[in-house]
């Protein structure tokens, strides 16, 4: 029943998905590059002398943090250009929600791996420090977004409301980041350890890392691609797509009467 | 600005008859407290975070205000009449938050007399203007964020769940600091008054950045929504 109705609506040559030449590539680079990653971190790096194997863990945690921030400032920007521009809203508005999605996704997975390393080096799950906290209002602020973007309405009125709600969030960040940072700094409690650790990073622990950047990088952008695809199809869906299902079940009639007869 | 104000009267005129700040907003926020104090079940721990739940009662409570300003609108498509009444869209904003913060101000003086009976904080005379100027940002601050996302959530479907999750976070900053004002108001021994006023300063900010954003932002969530 839906692929009836999406199949004659895509009206591109790529009906059978949403991949390109260029997400081929970017996706075939991502997998190498991780792979590659995978085997230096677990293989052929080092551990560290104070933290041991736990050290591996910011192979994977430092990555995703880069493109969680790297996903809100796009989200940020493409929420700006459709909120200005008078053409093409909807295309930067499904580039922001995709961004925004991928983007939580990533810093559901910095906020789990840092625990998981803090668990191993701190002793404890969660700190309240700064940057912590920041985060986590960021992340819970991003969930509010989609939930707004998860609402069903017609799509120029989503990418209106949706703009607005990103860029009252970047408004909020800085407040929220500047109030906790005064808020732990009145308590003065003692930090169990500084946030970022004392790892002495060598040539090869620098290139994994480096590489691990790039690749989730990568991750990052083939997986906005197809998903601003996959909702510009569902957005044609909606709007053109009543039109299609008309015609279909006309062409149809058509053909039965005519079978009939 | 004149025509703000009459729209905050016309607010207020609704809650003045309705009495619905009276007999649902004020029992809840009184609730919460007796609530808190019941669950942490410690007198001491109690004392030491009235501040803190004094501002949490305000936040659950200012949801309640703000779902029912946007109520009254969305009935019968009001909002659209009230926007080409008042010409602005930034005059219906500010209309709304004034009533807001007359409502939220009030509940405020009620839930830090709650803090005093019930938790037995103390506030000497030297600290009661730090607390009113606290009360005064505090609500100020949380009646635009409250009016500029009750307005996102206008006319949405499922809008009661998702006020809080928008607000909320936004309003974490405001929580924080106007927490740790009160407490210093309260005469707590890790914060002075000094510490105090520079909480108050955040919260002012925090007042101008969301009123001003919400100023220019509400004619664009509003005008979505018809």
């Amino acid at each position: 029943m839906t692929n009836a109705a999406a199949t004659p609506v895509s009206g591109t040559a790529t009906s059978k998905g949403t991949a390109t030449t260029a997400t081929r590539l970017i996706g075939a680079a991502a997998l190498a590059l991780t792979a590659f990653v995978v085997v230096s971190a677990f293989w052929l790096t080092p551990a560290d002398a104070v933290q041991g194997e736990s050290v591996r863990i910011m192979y994977v945690h430092v990555p995703t943090a880069w493109v969680a921030y790297l996903a809100f400032v796009v989200t940020a920007i493409t929420s700006g250009f459709s909120l200005a521009r008078r053409h093409r809203t909807l295309g930067f508005d499904r580039v922001a929600g995709a961004s925004a999605e991928v983007g939580v996704l990533f810093m559901a997975m910095t906020l789990v791996t840092g625990s998981l390393w803090g668990r191993l080096t701190w002793g404890t799950f969660w700190q309240w420090d700064p940057r912590l906290t920041t985060t986590l209002f960021l992340f819970v602020t991003y969930v509010g977004y989609l939930a707004v973007r998860n609402i069903d309405t017609d799509p120029q009125r989503r990418a209106r409301r949706s703009a607005v709600i990103a860029l009252l969030a970047v408004l909020e960040i800085p407040l929220v980041h500047f109030s906790v940072v005064l808020w732990r700094s009145l308590h003065q409690e003692a930090s169990v350890l500084n946030p970022d650790g004392d790892v002495r990073l060598d040539g090869l622990m620098l290139f994994t890392l480096f590489a691990g950047v790039v690749a989730f990088s990568l991750i990052y952008v083939w997986l906005v691609l197809h998903r601003q695809r996959l909702a510009a199809l569902a957005d044609a869906r909606i709007t053109t797509g009543l039109d299609a299902a008309i015609a279909a079940r006309r062409a149809e009639a058509a053909s039965t009467s005519g079978a009939g007869a | 600005m004149r025509r703000a104000f009459v729209v905050a009267k016309k607010d207020l005129m609704i809650e003045w008859r309705s009495r619905m700040l009276l007999v649902r907003v004020a029992p809840f926020a009184l609730l919460v407290l007796v609530l808190f104090a019941v669950a942490l079940d410690s007198e001491p721990l109690i004392l030491r975070a009235a501040a803190g739940l004094v501002w949490l009662a305000m936040l659950f409570s200012s949801l309640l205000v703000v779902q029912r300003a946007f109520a009254i609108e969305t009935d019968d498509a009001a909002l659209d009449g009230l926007l080409i009444a008042a010409g602005e869209p930034a005059q219906v904003f500010f209309g709304k938050t004034i009533a807001a913060f007359v409502q939220l101000v009030s509940l405020a003086v009620l839930l830090v007399a709650g803090a005093i009976v019930l938790y037995g904080a103390t506030v000497s005379a030297s600290n009661i203007v730090l607390l009113v100027t606290t009360m005064l940002t505090a609500s100020l601050g949380l009646a635009s964020v409250g009016t500029l996302y009750g307005a996102a959530v206008a006319n949405m479907n499922s809008k009661d769940s998702l006020l809080p999750l928008l607000a909320m976070p936004v309003a974490a900053p405001l929580l924080i600091g106007a927490s740790r004002a009160t407490e210093a108001a309260f005469g707590s021994q890790t914060i002075d008054a000094a510490a105090g006023w520079a909480w108050v300063a955040l919260l002012a900010v925090f007042a101008v950045v969301f009123v001003s954003a919400g100023a220019a932002a509400f004619g664009t969530l509003v005008e979505a929504e018809s």
